[in-house]
Formats: C-alpha cells, sequence, structure tokens
C-alpha cells in the first residue's frame, strides 16, 4: 500500500501550500496519475479520506485526471498508446518500446478556501 | 530539526502564479470563487520531496566516491545470503557497509555483521518501502567512508520499491528460480526501473520448471537494457560473473 505513503506526500504538500499561498481548507484536489504509473486509482480514493481525515483536506473532493501511456517504438519509431510497459508496438509488434509519458503522478491544482 | 536535511522543513518549490486559466478538461465555476473559493496551481510530481532526497543523496555518493546499490527482490529471493556471499568474497579489497530495510526485526542487519561488516537495520513499521531521506539518515549514521560499496536491501517488495528512488547508482532485482519466470510480466515497474537482474538459486533449476531463456525474455520485453546474471549465492563457483561486475563498476 504505497498508495498511503503517496497520500501523506500529497497531505504534506497541502500543508506547504496553505502556508505559502494563505488558506485553510482544502475543497478539492486535482491529481494527475499516468496510465503506466505504478498506482492504483481505486486505492488511491481509498486511502484519501483515511489520510485526509483530520487535516485540513477533511472531506475535499479527489479528482483523478489519468494520462494516457505513450512511447515511441525503437524499430519503426513510431508514436505508440500503452497500456501496460511491455505493450508491444502494434505498428510492427516489437517490444521494448520506450516510454515518454504515463509514468509521473503529479497534484495538478487545488481548490482552495 | 536535523542538519542534514532539515527534516521538518519543506524543499517543496515555491508555487507558480495562478493565472486563471481554465483549459483543463475537468470544470469548476467562476462563482464558486465569489464564495471565497479559488483555485491554486500546484504543478508538482506527488514524489517531489523523496526525488529531492534521492538527489542530494546522488550528489552525495558521487562526492564521496560511494558506490550505492539498491538490492529489491519479493520476499525470500536471496538478497541476504547473496550480500553476505558478496561481502565474504569482497570485504578484504574494499569497505562494504549494508542498510537493511524490513518491516520488523534486526535478523539480516545481524547476518551481516557476523561477516564483520557494518550493517543499520531501518524497520519500515507498516511502510512497504525504504525511501531517500531513510537512507540520507542511515548514511550519516553508519559513518559511510569514501570509496565505500555500499548495499542497500530493500524491504522484500516486487511493487512499492520502484517507485522510491533512493539515490543509488542501480536498482538490482534479484528473481530466484523457486519464483515463477513470469515475476518480469507480473511485476513491470520494477524490472523497468531496475539495471540488473540477478537470477538466483539455478542451483535449484532441475527441481524447477523455471524456464530461465522466457524469464530473460519477458524481462527484456520491459526493458531492453536490463544486464542479466545468473548464480546460486550458496554455491561460490557460481558468484565469479558477478564479483566481476561489482569490479567493473
Amino acid at each position: 500500500m504505497h498508495e498511503i505513503s503517496l497520500l501523506e506526500s500529497v497531505l504534506e504538500t497541502l500543508e506547504t501550500q496553505a502556508k505559502q499561498q494563505g488558506f485553510q481548507q482544502v475543497k478539492q484536489v486535482v491529481l494527475e496519475i499516468g496510465a503506466l504509473s505504478c498506482v492504483e486509482a481505486d486505492a488511491l480514493r481509498f486511502g484519501f479520506e483515511v489520510v485526509m481525515k483530520n487535516s485540513l483536506a477533511e472531506h475535499a473532493e479527489l479528482v483523478i485526471i489519468k494520462i494516457a501511456g505513450q512511447g515511441i517504438c525503437p524499430k519503426c519509431q513510431q508514436q505508440v498508446l500503452l497500456e501496460t510497459l511491455h505493450d508491444p508496438c502494434h505498428h510492427c509488434g516489437s517490444f521494448g518500446v520506450t516510454v515518454l509519458q504515463g509514468q509521473s503522478m503529479r497534484i495538478k491544482e487545488l481548490i482552495v478556501i | 530539526m536535523c542538519g542534514i536535511c532539515g527534516c521538518g522543513s519543506s524543499k517543496l518549490s515555491p508555487l507558480k502564479p495562478h493565472h486563471h486559466h481554465h483549459d483543463d478538461k475537468h470544470s469548476h465555476s467562476h462563482a464558486q470563487e465569489t464564495h471565497g473559493e479559488r483555485l491554486v496551481r500546484v504543478e508538482q510530481d506527488i514524489l517531489a520531496k523523496n526525488d529531492g532526497y534521492a538527489e542530494q543523496n546522488r550528489q552525495y555518493f558521487q562526492q564521496h566516491g560511494i558506490f550505492a546499490l539498491n538490492f529489491v527482490s519479493s520476499p525470500g529471493a536471496g538478497k541476504t545470503t547473496l550480500l553476505v556471499a558478496t561481502i565474504n568474497a569482497l570485504k578484504n579489497t574494499r569497505p562494504i557497509f549494508v542498510i537493511e530495510g524490513d518491516q520488523q526485526t534486526d535478523l539480516d542487519a545481524d547476518r551481516i555483521r557476523e561477516t564483520g561488516v557494518a550493517a543499520l537495520q531501518i524497520n519500515t513499521g507498516k511502510a512497504c518501502h525504504l525511501d531517500a531521506h531513510d537512507i540520507g539518515h542511515a548514511v550519516q549514521s553508519l559513518k559511510v567512508p569514501d570509496n565505500s560499496l555500499l548495499a542497500i536491501e530493500n524491504v522484500g517488495n516486487l511493487v512499492c520499491p520502484s517507485s522510491f528512488d533512493l539515490g543509488e547508482a542501480h536498482k538490482v532485482v534479484v528473481l530466484s528460480v523457486t519464483e515463477g519466470d513470469d515475476k518480469p510480466l507480473k511485476y513491470p515497474d520494477m524490472f523497468h526501473a531496475a539495471d540488473l537482474m540477478i537470477i538466483n538459486k539455478i542451483d535449484l533449476l532441475p527441481y524447477t520448471n523455471f524456464d530461465v531463456d522466457r524469464c530473460i525474455e519477458f524481462a527484456k520485453r520491459i526493458n531492453p537494457a536490463i544486464e542479466v546474471l545468473q548464480l546460486s549465492a550458496t554455491q561460490e563457483h557460481t558468484m565469479g560473473a558477478w564479483l566481476e561486475w561489482l569490479n567493473q563498476h
């Protein structure tokens, strides 16, 4: 359950931002989660309520924007959509597609009071 | 507060100004802002804090000639046995230090200390991985001297440790032949993050249906650049290629 550790990092960021930006309460947290990152959106949703309890983000809404996995095929040089890290290139069938996008996990923005 | 990393103080980058662009896929109404709600753009990696500590560790290792390896595997793949055998082979040739990560107990650090090498045990409690902040403190606490080999044995877990950079030179994933040869496909993140895969317990191959070629093919599907070594940490004569790899790095 490293989702809990990740959410604790999110909470630390919220607390830091609250000091820097002068807000007391977070109403909504928007995360961008890559399709190839090793977190499950459902596990994040499950853990979010637990980790944010008794914090400035208690009862905040969690919005998860999924970022598609994209890569480039080392053989045919075409762009490839990836659902997993071991998908073959759907143009030529080669494995070992270089990942360009979809592994990141970002805090995009917040709605605060 | 800690003088090494400033525990408790934030390393987070300052926020970008709020430009009021509303070009994102999700929407929120301006009316909300009239009720005291506002949008704060953060645009920050969730792992930014860990990655910041990892970068500090990496710079420290580079400045001090410390060669740090992060050993990852499922529980029972033989990481500690591999480390003990490696230490016994190399301890008279270079300084070696070990950081052991487990949820509970000092048992692994005790096994390492029996070789005469200093080891620090980190108990992660409920956490399923070591993080870069743990490692920064452990290195200071162990007083790792310049030009050492630093072996970090992560918590036995093929999932979570793949996300947490510790500042190591390489992740080394250990996979034993008593596990399935399809582990790379089942846990692709770890094999994507690792630079070297050690297939361990090869002396047991006759008693398993583990297909070495198939395992390597699966690992290379995910990570074409991954290097592969085969050995049995309990059989000294199989350790040569691994010790040579260490000497060359």
